[in-house]
């Protein structure tokens, strides 16, 4: 077996496990206020740590970029209550703009 | 249960972001040929792993050379969020054998975040269900269409997808932040993992930022 297959294969095994195992922990582990606050925490730094890896990253460089432009519109758009995908397309139309232009 | 995007707001955003990660796909399918991997292969990884930034790590590292063992390590190590998703999800959808399994393979970034932002857990339900399956079914298609068009939609520079991922996440944390806190904790997530990216392995910068999480939370 070629190693692109064991990868294919061993990650998605270890994804499953992953997603199956959060949702077989016993439930009243949750039952904790202090378990519950940092469970709240979690998706916001999980999803700032993704913002900033896929906007300023280009492997391990630290780089700024079309992309920056483009979220810098998704979060005025945000400011203004813009609808979700008025916030995708207004970002992705800057980045793709610059990208292309410049 | 009927999907109705135009009545139910619920619908809309999980249809939203469905339709906005799963044109996603077509960069990751891309980029899967591009690394090396056949069609099949590349579809396997949307169709079994099913978790967008494990997918790229797991063809990023092998088109670079990396071992089959620091891929699946990278993968799980990004995929570690979603047993804490799972571990938020559980109590709301009480489900068990099968529909656990299904409901296990639809826990991602995506799901979990539409379905937290709900009021009551019936929206909760729906919005993980309908994002979960709604992102399932198009990030497979377009994973498909884009292993197929690979040197067509080859630099997803062009189409401005690599700005409109961030851009998405940005919608899915922008409602979460409500307080200063909440503000101030995010903006060390995002320096943290930026700070560790030159220096940690892939997926570390990611993952410890949970660690920010625990000091937070138990702070207050």
């Amino acid at each position: 077996m070629s190693a692109i297959w064991i990868a294919v294969i061993g990650a998605s095994v270890t994804a499953f496990l992953n997603k199956y195992t959060g949702h077989s922990v016993p439930e009243k582990w949750l039952n904790k206020p202090g378990f519950m606050r940092i469970n709240a925490l979690v998706p916001i730094v999980l999803l700032s740590a993704l913002v900033g890896v896929q906007t300023f990253t280009n492997k391990k460089e630290l780089v700024i970029d079309q992309r920056f432009a483009g979220v810098i519109v998704a979060l005025i758009a945000l400011r203004f209550k813009a609808p979700f995908p008025v916030v995708v397309v207004s970002a992705a139309i800057t980045s793709a703009a610059i990208y292309n232009w410049f | 249960m009927s999907i109705n995007p135009k009545k139910n707001p619920v619908d809309r955003t999980a249809l939203s972001v469905a339709f906005t990660v799963g044109l996603y796909g077509a960069a990751f399918g891309a980029a899967g040929v591009t690394a090396g991997f056949s069609i099949l292969q590349t579809c396997l990884l949307s169709i079994l792993l099913f978790s967008g930034a494990s997918q790229f790590a797991v063809v990023g590292i092998m088109g670079a050379g990396g071992s089959a063992i620091s891929a699946i390590a990278t993968a799980t190590l990004l995929g570690f969020r979603n047993a804490l998703y799972g571990l938020q999800m559980a109590p709301i959808l009480k489900v068990g054998g099968l529909k656990r399994v299904l409901a296990a393979q639809i826990t991602i970034d995506e799901s979990t975040a539409v379905a937290t932002l709900q009021e009551n857990d019936e929206d909760r339900k729906r919005g993980f269900y309908v994002t979960g399956i709604g992102v399932y079914i198009f990030w497979n298609l377009f994973t498909y269409l884009g292993a197929l068009g690979a040197s067509a939609i080859g630099d997803p520079s062009v189409w401005g997808l690599d700005a409109a991922v961030p851009a998405a996440f940005c919608g899915l944390i922008w409602p979460r932040l409500k307080n200063k806190t909440q503000f101030l904790v995010s903006a060390i997530a995002i320096a943290w993992a930026l700070l560790l990216t030159p220096i940690a392995p892939a997926g570390i910068p990611i993952i410890t930022t949970v660690l920010l999480a625990v000091i937070f939370g138990v702070k207050k």
